[in-house]
């Protein structure tokens, strides 16, 4: 009965569809994408480690290198397939990977998924509330900065941001811990727990009082950057047509940036803020060396210093992940803030 | 609100009274260069301590041991009581050095490939593009990390470190230079009246690629010396019978909790100073070197 169907349920209809396609196309590509990148990461990696210079048994073995006769090297050589040709090697090692074997740390001695899945648990905190804190901190001191371009609030901003951007981060680690774990004795100095108490006694206070400086440091650090581009991005938007057009009808500065401003600053703060997650990793590496924080970051100085090749190679596909789900984070977010952009770009115009 | 409209006012009137008025238009150009000959000095004179100074001030004295800063030692004394202020130059001078050799053999490689990309462009530009992309897909740290551990560590591993992952930036900005100009009108004609390849090279590309190079490079030193002082400080870098800047730092850590800030306070202090005169000269060189702000 074609009369009697409703003509606007079908367009609603074929929309959803159609949105619903975008969806899982955009997925699609974005799987596709990651697949190819690990394998880049793969290639990149396994052909550095092996024109290092460092000996994979003399690794293993470790001190105990004089006791071990060169006919038993060479059998652990020849059991772990050193003696095999390169693309026998890397195809051996990349099918191990595939399955999800990532070898044993030799530091820690158990699976190095198991080493990142609970050295990540007790970082992602910290990440998580650094992220939060330098996202939300940057977009309003720029916002601030950006709206009273010039004033002394301005300079004082900049002054910050440009100061931070140039400062190591270990040092203001240094300086943080200083400040408050020395002088002024509110925050530890070291470590995850207090000293002494197991970790399933730690309470929930205990833990944030360990976790807090550390979190601060990195999210200090992190305001820079979104800082000094949200305040330029606000300018460009008040010295618009549309803002002198609003300011003729007599709307006032915080209204302005409040409709005006925010939404135009807002997309390119988001795909700062999740692209930083780069930075924020790196950061958090030196920040827990600093602080004696037990995370990755420490994880991955630990396994550099001891030549622990798998838990290494686990965290650079590790980091390479999580870089990447931050970006399509991003990617994601965008048709919500900004209804006109659609996933997947010129895939539905 | 008009506060706030006002600077486009403002800027508007500024141009038009420096045209008129020359003294202000000089002074900024002077000041620009005023700024580039400071930070110059300052670098200089940091890298150069060790030989104007010499050893003085580095031996132990146990008698000054732990001294805060005072008039005769401006950064104290460490544990054995050697002065910081001539531990700190030494460290710094010897981390520059390493930076500045670092960041000039990635400004090459960046200037190699994004010249190759922009020049050559099909697979050799999707090839470098690519490379380019698996850069960035890695926490910069991380990939230092695994690049010092791999070739070995030392002061080789940091140096080929932070040589082969600060080109990235440098090579996208050639590349899309020489995308942009071999796409220009004159380019063209150029061509059309017969000039060689190296003749538009040399006349028409080297002008617009030469400034972005040499505000890249010095700009890449700040990045190059940090990531230097990072690895050092988590101790796969430089030995730590070398007392670069980082190596002095990872020291102070042992001493901090017993309340000797200067240990790590001053010789930061210094690195972050060194690190904003490079950025000082290298935005002053750009206003200068830049056609847009050249003139003004």
């Amino acid at each position: 009965m074609p009369i009697k169907r409703r003509p606007e349920r079908q367009p609603e209809k074929q929309l959803v569809n159609r949105r619903v396609n975008t969806l899982l196309i955009f997925v699609g590509q974005k799987l596709l994408r990651l697949g190819l990148l690990l394998i880049a990461v793969a290639i990149f990696t396994f052909v550095l480690l092996s024109l290092s210079p460092i000996d994979p048994v003399q690794a293993y073995i470790g001190a105990d290198m004089m006791q071990i006769s060169a006919d038993q090297q060479a059998l652990i050589a020849e059991r772990w397939g050193l003696d095999q040709p390169f693309w026998n090697r890397f195809l051996d090692w990349l099918g191990q990977i595939l399955q999800g074997n990532l070898g044993v740390s030799l530091v820690f001695n158990r699976p190095v998924s198991e080493v990142i899945a609970a050295r990540f648990q007790a970082s992602l905190q910290m990440l998580a509330i650094a992220w939060l804190l330098s996202g939300l901190l940057g977009l309003a001191l720029g916002t601030l900065a950006g709206a009273v371009a010039g004033s002394w609030i301005d300079r004082v901003i900049r002054l910050y941001a440009y100061t931070l951007a140039a400062a190591p981060t270990f040092w203001v680690a240094l300086l943080l811990l200083i400040v408050f774990a020395v002088s002024w004795r509110i925050a530890p100095v070291c470590c995850a727990a207090p000293p002494g108490v197991l970790s399933q006694n730690v309470t929930v206070w205990q833990h944030l009082h360990h976790l807090l400086l550390p979190a601060m440091t990195l999210s200090i650090i992190g305001i820079a950057n979104i800082t000094l581009h949200t305040r330029q991005k606000l300018i460009e938007v008040l010295h618009s047509d549309y803002v002198l057009f609003a300011l003729a009808q007599g709307e006032n500065l915080w209204n302005i940036v409040r409709y005006h401003g925010l939404r135009n600053i807002l997309l390119p703060a988001i795909t700062l803020q999740f692209a930083s997650l780069s930075e924020l990793f790196g950061g958090s590496v030196l920040v827990e060396q600093v602080f004696a924080y037990p995370g990755l970051g420490e994880a991955t100085v630990q396994g550099a210093l001891r030549s622990d090749v798998p838990l290494l190679v686990g965290i650079v596909f590790f980091s390479a992940l999580f870089v990447y789900i931050g970006n399509t984070l991003a990617d994601l977010a965008y048709p919500i803030i900004d209804p006109r952009i659609r996933l997947g770009g010129q895939m539905n115009r | 609100m008009t506060s706030t409209i006002d600077p486009a006012v403002n800027l508007e009137a500024k141009t038009s009274s420096s045209l008129q008025q020359n003294p202000s238009r000089t002074s900024r150009r002077s000041r620009t260069l005023a700024a580039i000959v400071l930070g110059t000095l300052f670098l200089g004179a940091i890298i150069f301590s060790p030989w104007i100074l010499g050893e003085s001030g580095l031996s132990t004295v146990l008698t000054q041991r732990n001294q805060p800063p005072t008039w005769s030692h401006p950064f104290g004394t460490d544990w054995l009581g050697r002065d910081m202020l001539m531990r700190s130059l030494h460290g710094l001078s010897l981390s520059l050095r390493i930076g500045l050799l670092a960041a000039s053999i990635s400004a090459f490689i960046g200037t190699s490939l994004g010249l190759a990309a922009g020049t050559f462009g099909g697979w050799v530009d999707a090839v470098i593009i690519w490379i380019v992309d698996v850069f960035f897909s890695l926490p910069h740290l991380v990939l230092l990390i695994l690049i010092a551990f791999s070739v070995g560590g030392g002061t080789r591993g940091v140096i080929i470190a932070v040589a082969l992952t600060h080109w990235t930036n440098l090579a996208r900005i050639i590349r899309a230079e020489v995308l942009q100009v071999n796409s220009a009108d004159y380019i063209h004609l150029s061509r059309q009246f017969g000039k060689s390849s190296l003749w538009i090279a040399r006349h028409h590309m080297m002008p617009h690629i030469v400034p972005q190079l040499i505000v890249g490079l010095i700009l890449l030193f700040p990045h190059a010396i940090l990531h230097e002082a990072a690895l050092s400080f988590i101790g796969i870098g430089l030995s730590p019978h070398l007392p670069a800047v980082g190596i002095i730092l990872a020291e102070s850590m042992r001493h901090l909790s017993t309340g000797y800030w200067w240990l790590g306070v001053m010789p930061g202090l210094l690195l972050l100073l060194s690190v904003k005169a490079f950025d000082w000269v290298g935005e002053n060189l750009r206003i200068l070197l830049a056609p847009k702000t050249s003139q003004e």
